[in-house]
């Protein structure tokens, strides 16, 4: 088997453990939108701050979301000694890194589909230019996926750890949340071209946190 | 602690011979104190800042020392993840250093706001730097949190490491980020913190001290923390021990309250 081989079993086995608990749509979800809910309640509604902010509170969302969906991605390795099994399993570090941001990338991915709906429905945003607003969502949701996972496995097997990746992992994140709203910013109100190196920068930033995660997974798995 | 704990450990019990050490500590107040002196006496006021303007000269040197403190950090975690160079002395020096460096960036912080009040009017500003340095200072905060997590002393140690050169790595693209949103969203920051190039014979007297007197005491406050940390790690083997060299004599309960918990 190869790498790739190896993560896509690994992804295989996150997804159809959601798609058998659905702990992501039943209960992630809606807490994705209850926060909406809550932003128009905060803000109001009327003088239409909530669409000149929009992005802002898309990306909050999702971030909070993030923070949910590490916890549910390590949190089904906690339980029956499931990550005993993923060591003795002899599949490589990186393709257990990669497996698992795989699966966590692609629930973020439908999660932030139903709320960029909940927020064109409900916020009366209209999104102009779709092509750089799709290629920094998958930028950011890629890079959001890697740290997160990284930072899943270094707390995993911490007792506080719903406490302390929360702390690790939002200060080293702020890049995205903050190309990623402006990306989208550009693609709702234009320029479109503002949006461009946005895009560059959320890409470096996956890039470079899919390989740190590769490299650092295998041994923070083995010891956590 | 054991006999073949402390070989072990061997020369790595301390960093600095401990006169050397109380030699960086004298060194260190006595040029605080010139710092004082020419800093609050001597320099001039700055002519269009007056008397503000010299809240530079702890200013500046504290951030210098927070960047100094995070790069060792950096270069201890690497070094203690390199296999050839693994060796708990690095370890230790990393959380010692960014220890010192989250209260550097503090009060680097801390003492920009008291500045920034009476000259730009507001304690804090959106400033690129400004907000690299907050984003600087939770990252590590986030790394302190973690160190205090109760684990074996490598687990914690390699974990950390991570952590640590995580941070790193994200230090640049952080700053990237942050310039790029101020840059594209405003045109030029309403003020410009560039320094004089004709300054004052005894403000970058001043300046250079203050740099020079906060290293000192850098040098001093790292080994005097490092040998905490040594000291603590023997306490709580001492404790283990004691708490075992109890039960084995058939004395019931140990005799420290915590000590049972400790191989958590």
């Amino acid at each position: 088997m190869n790498l790739f081989q190896e993560a896509a079993l690994i992804a295989g086995k996150d997804l159809r453990i959601e798609r058998r608990a659905r702990v992501v749509s039943q209960q992630i979800l809606p807490f994705g939108l209850i926060v909406l809910l809550l932003f128009a309640f905060a803000l109001d509604p009327d003088r239409g701050v909530l669409r000149r902010v929009a992005p802002g509170l898309f990306w909050v969302t999702v971030l909070l979301a993030t923070l949910l969906a590490i916890s549910r991605s390590f949190g089904i390795e906690s339980e029956n000694a499931a990550r005993d099994g993923l060591r003795l399993s002899g599949l490589d570090g990186s393709a257990v890194f990669l497996g698992k941001a795989a699966a966590l990338a692609l629930e973020l991915l439908v999660f932030e589909a139903l709320l960029t709906f909940g927020v064109v429905v409900l916020f009366d945003v209209h999104l102009a230019a779709l092509v750089p607003l799709c290629l920094a969502t998958a930028a950011a949701t890629v890079g959001l996926a890697a740290t997160g996972t990284l930072y899943g496995v270094l707390a995993a097997g911490i007792r506080a750890r719903e406490t302390l990746v929360p702390v690790l992992m939002l200060p080293v994140v702020a890049p995205v949340l903050l190309g990623a709203t402006r990306a989208w910013e550009s693609s709702i109100d234009g320029p479109t071209s503002d949006a461009w190196p946005w895009v560059a920068m959320l890409g470096v930033f996956a890039v470079l946190f899919v390989g740190i995660g590769m490299l650092a997974f295998g041994p923070l798995l083995e010891e956590s | 602690m054991s006999a073949t704990a402390l070989e072990a450990r061997g020369s790595s019990e301390r960093l600095l011979n401990p006169w050397v050490r109380r030699g960086f500590g004298i060194a260190a107040l006595a040029s605080l104190v010139a710092l004082a002196i020419v800093g609050l006496a001597v320099a001039p006021p700055d002519a269009v800042q007056g008397d503000a303007q010299r809240i530079m000269y702890v200013h500046v040197p504290a951030a210098w020392l927070a960047y100094l403190a995070f790069g060792v950090t950096s270069v201890s975690s690497t070094l203690y993840l390199w296999p050839r160079t693994r060796a708990l002395v690095w370890d230790r020096i990393a959380g010692a250093s960014a220890e010192l460096g989250v209260v550097f960036t503090s009060l680097t912080l801390v003492l920009g706001s008291l500045w920034g009040r009476p000259v730009w009017g507001v304690w804090w500003a959106w400033d690129a730097r400004l907000v690299t340095t907050a984003v600087l200072f939770f990252l590590y905060l986030g790394y302190l949190a973690l160190r205090r997590i109760p684990a074996a002393v490598d687990v914690r140690a390699k974990r950390c490491a991570i952590a640590a050169l995580i941070a790193f790595v994200d230090v640049p693209i952080v700053h990237f980020s942050v310039t790029w949103w101020r840059t594209l969203h405003q045109q030029a920051t309403v003020f410009n913190p560039k320094l004089d190039a004709e300054i004052h014979g005894s403000m970058a007297l001043a300046l250079w001290l203050g740099v020079l007197a906060f290293t000192l005491l850098y040098v001093y406050l790292l080994d005097l923390r490092y040998r905490l940390e040594v000291l603590d790690e023997d306490r709580d083997e001492r404790e283990l021990e004691t708490a075992i060299a109890d039960r084995v004599r058939g004395a019931g309960v140990p005799t420290a309250p915590g000590a049972v918990g400790v191989s958590s």
